[in-house]
């Protein structure tokens, strides 16, 4: 046995087996999703989170242990990020049609999001942590972690706060415009880029390059209203 | 592929910069996406790059997964303050969907004649 033991050493301290870990429990959520019919409700980012949390816990890993191997899954995002102008390129005549609309529907929907996230946490008693934490939720992270930390929140929760919102967007925003009868694909995008930044841009452009073209610049835009609006209204209000 | 590649890293990198030296309130990546989107207005789309581009957000989703599993490092919070966040998170996304698209349904131009052929069959 002890040969066995000394290979599980080594194995969890490389970063091999926690890449090889992210990797295949993403795909594990994607063939559930794909089963079920591509059903939003079974997301395959909280598939994957909920089997490697069970994982980690499971086996007392340390979340810093496990990003050294996901960080080479992690670093990719920056690139991914960058190669967003490509749909944007792609869908130029349809953006430079209906700019004005695309910055009005985007500001209104940046403002609602921070408002309404303080304001439900605030009314139901959250901590003040928790409440500035939670207003920057709809933005890209990195944006979203630098707008808490220079209100006084935690960044660290931020980023957490982000990533369950981009899923719930995912997952609830599709069925949601279904509902209410929008099926223009650039509304559609709009939306879910600006509720639910890149994992609501990941879903859009799973669907549709039309939608995820404008998922990816309401994701820009937000973050850029937000960064400049979010403060200000802030210093307004409390 | 590889100098493709070079080239995503760059506008990421020139993004970082232009961010860190300008103090702009977006992250670099974004500023990168549109320095990107610019070079294609100069130059337009090389293959290659829609090739790569096409790979890489193919599979976005994936990329999120290892800042989810850092939902387990704020456990104790979240326990505590479960119902507000709950609460705050799927009624404030819902709403942000439901007056963005809403908005855009209404403000925007109305569908391509295609997309309008296909609605109605």
């Amino acid at each position: 046995m002890r040969g066995l033991r000394d290979i599980w050493v080594y194995l969890a301290a490389s970063p091999l087996l926690h890449l090889t870990l992210t990797l295949a429990a993403y795909q594990a959520g994607y063939w559930l999703y794909r089963r079920a019919g591509l059903n939003p409700l079974l997301n395959p980012v909280l598939c994957a989170v909920a089997l490697i949390v069970a994982l980690l816990a499971g086996t007392g890993t340390a979340y810093e242990t496990y990003f050294e191997g996901a960080q080479f899954v992690h670093f990719l995002l920056g690139p991914a990020t960058v190669a967003l102008a490509i749909p944007l390129y792609r869908q130029l005549q349809a953006v430079r049609r209906s700019a004005a609309a695309i910055i009005a529907s985007v500001l209104t929907g940046s403002i609602t999001a921070s408002l309404t996230a303080a304001g439900i946490a605030w009314t139901l008693g959250a901590s003040r942590e928790t409440i500035v934490s939670i207003a920057p939720k709809s933005v890209t992270a990195p944006v979203a972690m630098g707008i808490s930390e220079q209100l006084g929140g935690l960044p660290s929760l931020t980023a957490v706060l982000v990533i369950l919102t981009g899923i719930l967007g995912a997952m609830l925003g599709p069925p949601l415009m279904t509902l209410m009868g929008v099926k223009n694909w650039a509304a559609r995008g709009l939306a879910m880029g600006t509720a639910s930044h890149g994992i609501g841009t990941a879903r859009a452009l799973q669907v549709n390059e039309v939608a995820g073209a404008f998922s990816g610049l309401a994701m820009g835009l937000n973050a850029l209203a937000t960064a400049l609006l979010l403060p200000l209204l802030w210093r307004l209000l409390f | 592929m590889l100098f493709y590649l070079t080239l995503l890293l760059s506008c990421q990198l020139a993004g970082e910069l232009a961010v860190a030296a300008a103090g702009l309130p977006v992250p670099g990546p974004v500023c990168g996406m549109a320095l990107l989107f610019a070079a294609l207005l100069v130059f337009g789309l090389p293959e290659e790059l829609a090739q790569l581009g096409e790979a890489l957000l193919s599979n976005l989703s994936l990329l999120f997964v290892p800042a989810g599993v850092g939902v387990m490092l704020h456990a104790r919070l979240m326990a505590q303050d479960w119902l507000p966040i709950a609460a705050a998170l799927i009624i404030s996304t819902l709403a942000t969907v439901a007056v963005t698209a809403l908005l855009m349904h209404v403000a925007g131009p109305s569908p391509e004649p295609e997309e309008r052929q296909s609605e109605e069959r």
